[in-house]
Formats: C-alpha cells, sequence, structure tokens
C-alpha cells in the first residue's frame, strides 16, 4: 500500500493531457502529436508505477483504494480501487494508447505536422483513456454508471468526425444503442440503491453487494444491468452497432473501440453482475451461456461471409466476446479466471489486427477485400505481423489467447460440457476466418495493379505501434503465470460471492480430466514444435492446474 | 359595524415580488418621461437590477425561512416557504440570463424586437419606422410584470391569488410573443394562438376554482386540504374541481394534451423571448403544480394519481416521437421542452420529499441549459453579410456550424447533451433525482418509460451534433474529397469563416471554382453581438457543466427547501 493516489493520477493526466491539448498555442500545434505521445507514455509509466505498488500476493482484494466524498446527498462517492482484473484491463488500455497514437500520426491530413483535426483527434483520445481507467478503477455505481455513460461522447465523436463516409450514421446509431442500455441500467441503478443501504455512501459497491432483494425485483435488476453491458459487450442480438462502426471508424478508434471500450461491458458483467445478484445470475446463467455460444458461431460465420476487412475483424470480435460471456457465466473458477485474461488478450490481438487492417486500408484506399492479392511478396513484414496477430486470434498454442480461450472452454466443459463442446467449433471456423483472409489478402501470385505493387512496407514508426503488441501475445502465451496471477484470486472471489462451487460430479472430473489430458498434449507437442522449452513447461503446468482445480 | 382594520403586511416577506413588480411599473413611467435616447439604457439598467434585486431578497429571506420553515403572508394568500423561495430565485436567475439575450444588439443595432410592433407588417409605417431606427422599449417592464407574476405564481397559497398570477404573468407574454423584427406574421400568429387558447386554459382553470370554493367554502389551500379530511357529498365537485385546476396548470406546464400552443409560440416569439417563456415560465408553473399537488389534493392521490401518470406518459412519449421530425431548431427545442414537461411531472407525481427537491433540482438544470440553447440560436443567423441577417431557423442552416464557430457549437452540443441526460451535464442529475424520486414513490413504470424515452430523445438531439459537427455546409456539400480540399485551405483561418467574409476566405488556393459558384446569399454565419448574449451562453455552459460534477451545494439547497408549508 502506498499513500501515492496511483489510480487518480492515472485518470488526471490523460485529462490534462487533452485540455492542454486543446488549448495549445498556435505556434505549437504543430508538435500535438509528439505532446500527446508524451502524455499517453508518462501514462504508461504511471501504469507500472501502479503495477509495483500493487500487492500480486493479494489480488483478490481492491487496492491503491482511494474513497472521497463526491455529492453525499444522493449516496455517490468519488470511491476508486483495483483487484487483479482491474488492473490488468487498465493496464491493457495505458499500453494500446501510445500505439494509437503512433497509428494515427499521419492520419487525417497531417503528412508533415500535425493538423488542427488531429489535435482534436488526439486530445478525444487522452479524454477516452481518463473515462476508461476511471470506469475500470471505480469501486461506487453512481461513478461507474456516470463514466460509462460520459464514455460515449468523446467515442461519439472519434467516431463521427474522423471516418468513412457513413461515419455520421455509424456514430448515432453507436450511441442510440449505448444510450438505450445505459438509461436501462439507469432505472436498474436506482432501483438497487433504492433497496440498499442508502446514506452518504450508499453506491459504494460493497455497501450494495449483498442487499436482500425479493426474487423478482433481482431478476429484473440484473436483466437491467446485463442488457447494457450485453449491447456494450457486443453480444448476438444487441451486436449490429459494432461491424457499422467498426467499418466506419478509423482503425486507432476501432482499436480502442473494440478493444478495450467494449470489455466494459464484460468487466461489468463480471464485477457488478455476478456480486450484486448473484441468485439471479445463477438463475439466467444457461440462457446467457446459450447467447454466448450463438455469439461465438454466429460472430464467426458472418466474420467469414464479410467482404470488408474492417467488418471481417468487428464479426471476429463478436465471437470472441461470445468466449469471454460463456466463460464468465460457465460460473466455475477456472472459466472465469479465463475469461479475465481473454478481455486483456483480446484487446492485443484485435487491436494489433485492427492497426494492421488500418495499415492496408490506408495504403490501398479501400476496405474491400477482394482488392488486395499477393502482398507477401510486396510487403512480407506487414504480412508477418498481421498472420502473428492473426493466429493469436485463432488461438495457437503459444500466443496468449491460447490460454486464455483453453481455460475458457475446460472451465466451461465441467459444467455445460455440450456448450463447450458446440463451442469449440468457434475454435475451427476462427481458423477459417483467418487464414482464409491471410490467403485472400497476402498470398498468390505478385499482384500486377501500380497500387497493390508498389505498396510500401512498414515503415518504423508503424512497426513501433504494432511490435509491442506481438511481444505481449508472446510473452504472456508463453510464461502467462504473471497475469493468471493478476486475475485466478478475484475469479475465486467472485464465484464465493455468486454462491457457486465448481463442479465435482464424478461422472464429469473424469471427462474434464480427458479435456485436460488432451490440451495438454496439444500444448506440448506445439510447444516442442516452437522449440522453447521454457515455455512449453509453463504452458502444461498452468494446464494442469487448472484441470486439477475442475 | 366594525370600522376598516389595516391588515398586518409582513412587507420583508414581499421583498422579491415588490422589488420587481415596483421596478416595472418605474419602467412604465421611464416610457412616458425620460427621452428617446436614453431609454433603452435606462430599461435594460433598471430591469437588471430590479432582478438583482430580487435575488438579493431572495438571499435575504432565505436564512429566516430554514430555521423557521416559512410564513404565511397577508392572511395565508401567498406562502413563502422553502419551495417557493427556491422557485423565485431559479426565476430571477433565468429571467436575468434571458434578459440579457433579450437587450442584447447586433454591431448594427438589430435586436430580437420590431421597432414599432403596432405597425402592420409590411406596410409603409412599418418601413419608416425602421428607417428611423425606432425601438420598442416597453418590453422591458412587460417582462419584468411577467417575472413579478412568476415571482407569485408558485408561492401562491389561495386560489384567486393563483389565477391572478397567471393572468399577470400571462398577458405580458401574448404580447410579448407576437414582438418578433422577423418573420412578423408568423409572430403575430403566434401571439394570437397564445391569447386565445391562454384564455381558454385561465376559463378552465377559474371554473375549476369555483367549483372547489363552492365544495369547501373557501379559497385557502389550507382550507381545502382540512375539508378533503372528512368525507362529503359533495367530494364530485372536489374531485372535477381539482382535475380542472391541474388542466388549467399543465397548460401553462406545457404538458400534452395541453400543449398544442408550445411549438408555434416557442417559433413565432422573438427568440428571447421565447427563452424567457420556455424557463421561465416553466419553473413558475411547475412551482405551483407541486404546492397545488402536494397541500390542497394530497389526499386525493388514489383519484387524480391515474390523471397525472397517464399525462405524463403521454406527455414523454408523444413529445418525443413528435420532436423526431421537426426540422426547424426553435419547434424542435418546443417539442423538447414539452417532453421535459413528462419529465418533470414523474417527479411530481412521486409525491414525496424527494420528489420536491428532485423536481426543483431539474427545474434549474433544465432552465439554465435552455435559455442558454436559445441564446445560441439568437445568434446563429444566415444571410447577406452586412445586409438583414435572418435567424436560421431550419435545421439544415447548422451543418458545419462547428467549422465556423467552434465554441458556439461546444456550448450548444453541451446544452442538448444535457437535455438528453448524458452523465456529467446537470441534465443528467436532474433525470437521475425525479427518475429516483419517483422510482422510490413506487412510480416505477414511469421513471421505465422515462428512461426509454430518454433513449429515444438522445436521437433528435443528437441529429443536431451530427449536423454542426459532421455534416458539410449545404454550401459546401461536395464530393467527399474535395470537402477535404476547403477543409485545409481554411484550417488556418478559422475564425475569417466565422465573420461571414468566408467566401473570399475560402477563395483562396486551388479551390477559387468551387467556391465562386457558391451563392453567398444563403450563408450562415454568428451575428456579431455587442456580447450580452455571449455572456448568457457562457454562464449557463458553466452552470450547466457546474450543475453535473459538483452539484452537492445546490442539492444541500433544494433538499433543505423541499418542505412545503400546510
Amino acid at each position: 500500500m502506498t499513500s501515492f493516489p496511483w489510480l487518480t493520477a492515472l485518470v488526471v493526466l490523460p485529462v490534462l493531457g487533452a485540455v492542454l491539448l486543446w488549448v495549445l498555442p498556435a505556434g505549437a500545434r504543430s508538435r500535438a502529436r509528439e505532446l500527446a505521445l508524451v502524455v499517453a507514455l508518462g501514462e504508461v509509466a504511471l501504469g507500472v508505477g501502479a503495477l509495483a505498488a500493487f500487492d500480486t500476493a493479494d489480488a483478490g482484494t481492491h487496492q491503491l483504494v482511494e474513497q472521497h466524498a463526491w455529492i453525499p446527498a444522493i449516496g455517490a462517492s468519488y470511491a476508486v480501487g483495483v483487484d487483479g482484473v482491474g488492473l490488468a484491463l487498465v493496464l491493457m488500455s495505458v499500453v494500446l494508447v501510445p500505439l494509437v497514437v503512433l497509428a494515427a500520426w499521419r492520419e487525417q491530413g497531417s503528412a508533415g505536422a500535425a493538423t488542427d483535426r488531429l489535435r482534436s483527434y488526439l486530445a478525444l483520445v487522452l479524454l477516452l483513456e481518463a473515462f476508461i481507467v476511471g470506469v475500470f478503477s471505480a469501486r461506487d455505481l453512481f461513478l461507474f454508471y456516470v463514466l460509462f455513460e460520459a464514455m460515449l461522447i468523446p467515442v461519439y465523436f472519434m467516431i463521427g468526425g474522423y471516418g468513412g463516409p457513413r461515419r455520421g450514421a455509424a456514430a448515432v446509431k453507436f450511441l442510440v444503442y449505448s444510450l438505450l442500455g445505459g438509461l436501462v441500467m439507469l432505472a436498474g441503478v436506482i432501483t438497487l440503491y433504492l433497496a440498499g443501504p442508502g446514506g452518504d455512501e450508499g453506491f459504494l459497491v460493497e455497501n450494495l453487494v449483498g442487499t436482500q432483494l425479493s426474487t423478482t425485483t433481482e431478476r429484473l435488476l440484473f436483466c437491467s444491468f446485463f442488457l447494457a453491458f450485453a449491447i456494450k459487450a457486443p453480444m448476438v442480438p444487441v451486436h449490429t452497432w459494432l461491424p457499422d462502426a467498426a467499418e466506419q471508424a478509423p482503425a486507432g478508434t476501432s482499436t480502442l473501440l473494440v478493444g478495450v471500450l467494449d470489455k466494459v461491458g464484460t468487466f461489468g458483467m463480471l464485477t457488478l453482475c455476478l456480486p450484486l445478484f448473484p441468485e439471479a445470475s445463477r438463475w439466467a446463467a444457461p440462457v446467457v451461456v446459450a447467447l454466448a455460444v450463438l455469439s461465438v458461431l454466429y460472430g464467426a460465420v458472418l466474420a467469414i461471409g464479410q467482404r470488408d476487412l474492417m467488418r471481417l475483424i468487428a464479426y471476429t470480435s463478436v465471437s470472441h466476446f461470445g468466449f469471454i460471456v460463456l466463460g464468465i457465466f460457465a460460473l466455475t473458477s477456472t472459466s472465469v479466471a479465463g475469461s479475465s485474461f481473454y478481455m486483456v488478450n483480446h484487446g492485443l490481438s484485435t487491436g494489433a489486427l485492427f492497426l494492421l487492417g488500418g495499415y492496408l486500408v490506408a495504403r490501398r484506399g479501400s476496405q474491400r477485400i477482394e482488392d488486395f492479392g499477393g502482398l507477401q511478396r510486396v510487403v512480407p513484414v506487414l504480412a508477418g505481423l498481421f498472420l502473428v496477430s492473426g493466429l493469436s486470434a485463432l488461438s495457437l498454442p503459444g500466443l496468449s489467447t491460447f490460454v486464455s480461450e483453453f481455460a475458457v472452454l475446460v472451465g466451461t466443459f465441467t459444467r455445460h460440457p455440450a456448450a463447450a463442446v458446440v463451442a469449440s467449433l468457434g475454435v475451427v471456423l476462427a481458423a477459417v476466418y483467418v487464414l482464409w483472409t491471410y490467403q485472400r489478402v497476402f498470398t498468390g501470385p505478385r499482384p500486377e495493379t501500380a497500387e497493390l505493387a508498389t505498396m510500401r512496407d512498414v515503415g518504423a514508426r508503424e512497426r513501433w505501434a504494432v511490435a509491442p503488441l506481438v511481444v505481449l501475445m508472446l510473452v504472456l502465451g508463453f510464461a502467462p503465470g504473471p497475469a493468471l496471477d493478476l486475475v485466478r484470486p478475484p475469479a475465486q472471489l467472485t464465484l464465493e460471492q455468486v454462491g457457486e462451487q465448481d463442479p465435482v460430479r464424478q461422472g464429469l472430473v473424469a471427462d474434464a480430466g480427458g479435456g485436460t489430458d488432451d490440451g495438454s498434449t496439444g500444448s506440448t507437442t506445439d510447444g516442442t514444435a516452437d522449440g522453447s522449452t521454457d515455455g512449453t513447461a509453463d504452458g502444461t503446468t498452468d494446464g494442469t492446474d487448472e484441470g486439477g482445480e475442475g | 359595524m366594525n370600522g376598516f382594520t389595516a391588515p398586518e403586511v409582513a412587507w420583508g416577506a414581499l421583498s422579491p415580488v415588490l422589488v420587481v413588480l415596483g421596478a416595472a411599473v418605474v419602467g412604465v413611467l421611464v416610457e412616458a418621461f425620460v427621452p428617446a435616447r436614453a431609454r433603452r439604457l435606462v430599461q435594460v439598467v433598471l430591469a437588471l437590477l430590479a432582478l438583482l434585486g430580487a435575488l438579493v431578497a431572495v438571499g435575504l429571506l432565505w436564512g429566516g425561512v430554514e430555521r423557521t420553515g416559512g410564513t404565511a403572508v397577508l392572511g395565508g394568500s401567498l406562502v413563502v416557504d422553502g419551495p417557493a423561495l427556491v422557485c423565485q430565485a431559479v426565476v430571477a436567475v433565468l429571467a436575468l440570463l434571458s434578459l440579457l439575450v433579450l437587450a442584447d444588439r447586433t454591431r448594427a443595432g438589430q435586436g430580437a424586437i420590431a421597432p414599432s410592433v403596432a405597425t402592420v407588417p409590411g406596410s409603409e409605417a412599418e418601413r419608416l419606422a425602421r428607417e428611423k431606427g425606432l425601438q420598442q422599449t416597453e418590453v422591458y417592464p412587460l417582462v419584468l410584470f411577467a417575472t413579478g407574476g412568476m415571482l407569485v405564481f408558485p408561492a401562491a397559497g389561495d386560489l384567486l391569488t393563483l389565477f391572478v398570477a397567471l393572468e399577470v404573468l400571462s398577458l405580458p407574454l401574448y404580447l410579448l410573443s407576437g414582438t418578433a423584427r422577423e418573420r412578423r406574421l408568423l409572430s403575430q400568429e403566434a401571439s394570437l394562438k397564445y391569447f386565445l387558447l391562454g384564455a381558454f386554459a385561465s376559463a378552465v382553470l377559474l371554473f375549476g376554482v369555483a367549483l372547489l370554493y363552492g365544495y369547501s367554502g373557501s379559497l385557502r389551500y389550507a382550507d381545502i386540504a382540512a375539508a378533503t379530511a372528512t368525507p362529503s357529498p359533495l367530494d364530485g365537485l372536489l374531485v372535477l374541481g381539482s382535475v380542472l385546476v391541474l388542466v388549467g396548470l399543465l397548460f401553462k406546464v406545457g404538458a400534452m394534451p395541453f400543449h398544442s400552443w408550445t411549438p408555434d409560440v416557442y417559433q413565432g416569439a422573438p427568440t428571447p423571448v421565447t427563452a424567457f417563456m420556455a424557463a421561465c415560465t416553466k419553473v413558475a408553473a411547475v412551482g405551483a403544480l407541486l404546492r397545488f399537488v402536494y397541500v390542497v389534493v394530497p389526499g386525493l392521490q388514489w383519484d387524480l394519481a391515474p390523471v397525472l401518470w397517464g399525462v405524463a406518459i403521454v406527455t414523454m412519449v408523444a413529445a418525443t416521437v413528435v420532436a423526431m421530425v421537426q426540422t426547424d431548431v426553435k419547434r424542435m427545442l418546443g417539442y423538447s421542452s414539452v417532453a421535459h414537461a413528462g419529465f418533470l411531472l414523474t417527479g411530481v407525481v412521486a409525491l414525496d420529499e424527494r420528489g420536491v427537491s428532485g423536481t426543483l433540482f431539474y427545474l434549474l438544470a433544465y432552465g439554465v441549459a435552455t435559455v442558454g440553447a436559445f441564446a445560441v440560436v439568437s445568434l446563429v443567423r444566415q444571410g447577406r453579410s452586412g445586409g438583414a441577417q435572418l435567424e436560421a431557423a431550419d435545421l439544415s442552416a447548422w451543418d458545419g456550424l462547428a467549422r465556423r464557430s467552434p465554441v458556439l457549437a461546444l456550448a450548444f452540443s453541451v446544452f442538448l447533451l444535457s437535455f438528453a441526460g448524458i452523465p456529467l451535464t446537470g441534465g443528467f442529475l436532474g433525470k437521475f433525482s425525479v427518475f429516483s424520486a419517483a422510482v422510490d414513490g413506487g412510480a416505477w413504470p414511469l421513471a421505465l418509460v422515462g428512461v426509454l424515452a430518454s433513449a429515444a430523445a438522445a436521437y433528435f438531439y443528437v441529429r443536431v451534433i451530427v449536423r454542426m459537427y459532421f455534416t458539410p455546409p449545404a454550401d459546401e456539400a461536395l464530393p467527399a474529397d474535395e470537402v477535404l480540399l476547403v477543409d485545409d485551405a481554411t484550417a488556418g483561418s478559422p475564425s475569417d469563416a466565422a465573420t461571414g467574409t468566408g467566401a473570399t476566405a475560402l477563395g483562396t488556393a486551388g479551390t477559387g471554382t468551387l467556391v465562386a459558384a457558391r451563392p453567398a446569399a444563403t450563408r450562415t454565419a454568428v451575428a456579431t453581438s455587442q456580447g450580452l448574449t455571449a455572456v448568457t451562453v457562457v454562464v449557463c455552459l458553466i452552470g450547466t457543466v457546474l450543475l453535473g460534477v459538483l452539484p452537492q451545494p445546490v442539492l444541500d439547497l433544494v433538499g433543505s427547501a423541499a418542505v412545503f408549508l400546510p
């Protein structure tokens, strides 16, 4: 524990950066992007500081806690604090932002020096970062809600102001969808507060946990919260805003939108829906699991059918969010921990895919997949980075997504074997959409059209914007231990709050064991193929541990 | 026979009303005795001082009321208690802000008010009046009279005072609606419509008053409330009378189905008057409605609650739907104000202390954003630079405003977001307060309809933001690539574009041919005014944000004032 207010600093710094960018005197405006980058890197430094101050051995409890009275008249306080999951997501967000700044370096007409458009865009990015860090660390339901909704405004301007030709419509669709969910949640928030202990600190999550509610009320409240989070996540059938937004928005915006912002939905399910409404969560779990499986398959099938590169990546995310929700509502310690870790990994892999997709689109001037082909020979580095990110999206062992997806499926299998089996079809479909896309865009004979044949490969700046993500994917893939240490204790705690035990039915344990064995074998084989013994050892141990818990 | 005994009057408690009405009377004398050249200045200063004085008077009374819970003045005709003082303070502040907009003129001396209202539109006399630069300065005393009525309205303690206050506030408004400098026929039509419908509503209210008097034998709220405690064969009169009085009040609040005047009058009246009307009338009327519902008929909950529920639901849903298809910015804000009446009613229906404080907070947040929004509307003009500039009424004229005037677009966006109830603005906490009051009072279906209507309403607020920020102006409706070219050419000099000389500023670089094809006559620009409106916009902007981020002091204030003196 330290007295330095790490989380507040993490919120305040980007706000100051954004304000500074807006009021920058005319003479200094051409340096706007450097300033934004410095602020974003300073934020990363703060994030590392927060990680150092965080006691990993006690990741289940909320640390770095600060609490001040804000609006006592309605019971709202400024209360922040993170557990392992929150910290992991905060770190993922602050890592992504400088990369987005780098990727946007020459966008919006800023070839030589930063234009006013780019300056406003970067200011919005920083403002959004502040809201995101705030949401992931809010320990007060009112504060969470305020930031959850206020966050929409910068994103709305980021989509509507800087995207493709139909960006206005996409931005409005995004906003109306999100507001609908958010306002229904507001009704739930109010009802919960009135049922809770009330008083000056009536909105603190820890005071609201354990509120006695009648069964019907609890279920209705659960639904109101869940709707908001499902729209944000996005789950089938309330996902339709995402492909439109991702298609129209610039790549950096999509990276933040899908990679970070949508995590607020699953994060909310995990840290609000489950602890606040334990009985209703158990009641709704079968339906949610079914919807999640549907998301996995539907998202994957639609991804396969897309002709637009950005829409394709958006639909892969719908599929991945299906996995995350599946893991959360399977309600086993392994699957919940897996989902928590998956949130981070998905941010890395999808973020990288969107950024690389953005490079491709900027070079070709088209998002249609059929306009590409044979680029492997023209831009080998770009192709390689895309392949690695794509393989991460299809959960290749050795890359970080594998560990989490595997944990989700194993954990789910112990409770809902059928759901796990059907969802694993999603893994197969993922291979189809990733590899087929790679095939259509990068393989084939050397392209003949001028735009493709003379395409530049990624420059140093662009490499720097993606390389950290690829490195993180590999590191977390081979050595997921530290990250899992962060997410496992909160998962255990969440399960206790829901009042659910890991299933220990005799017949299933054998099955689960079988599943684990298969997985471990797979991981060993792949590890050997990669030729990295250390990584293999780690991966295997973790796999077995999880199996043991199941 | 007893001699006439002078009633005991607590003059101090009446001071806010007396200051304003007194200044209004002085204002009439100013018209008679001050030379024409100095009249406008004297009137504006007088009116501003009067409203400031009222505000100070309310502040001085506050301590006493907080201690004692309030006093009944003039034998109970006027009740000075917490909610009354809060309403009076809010009315005074909002009237002050609207007055700044009303007093503002463009550099060329163009105000919002016609030079001589009595002339026939389009006639020779009108032309002459314009030429001679006449000014209709009677509007300032009229505003003060209306404000005086609004100060009495929420404090009225008997039905007759209620009716008199209603007339005192309404008659000047009928007149003011017809004084617009531009689109004079529309303005006069609005005035007549408002007058006819208003007179009708007054009659309905008066009929209700008569029935209630017949039922209880008294006009005092307290006596009627006492009479409702015991069953009587005349209970039918009570219910019918209460419903009729409610109809009269709901007309002023602008709730459906008694709203039909709102969009027409808001559109036709001079914009500063619309700002004044939309904000202050609503505060006064809701204040009076609160008192009537809470003090007179709490015993009638079960008879009247369905009526209020129905009105609230119909208002929220229908107004939101109709607002979606409006193309005139003032009409859109008019329907939005109707929708807000519905949200306010959810707080009124709650029938508990939380409902009162929530409604009062909502009124302040709504009023500040409304005055600010109409102030912005009054600045965005369309027309030739140098020539007569009409207000840009049609929404299409707002396309691309953010490029010409980023600050104004930002301010308008914040007001719209506040209307939509987005967090970190006053509107959100207002909605939060009334909805939580409604849920607390068991009216959760109302809150549910309210949140759904809010989500739908966000659509048409946000549509305007889309126009201001993301749609290129109609006169630059070129293919996307070319627009970008224009962008780059003007990136360095956005201020030029805002001053109305943009046509030449744009004609630089390689885009000269594109610009030349554009008709210069339809240019939307921001009027350069004497700056009073800008003060209002900035104050409202700061107020809206502060109410959203640091509302604690105001919440404390309305929280401590939420009890009606019976």
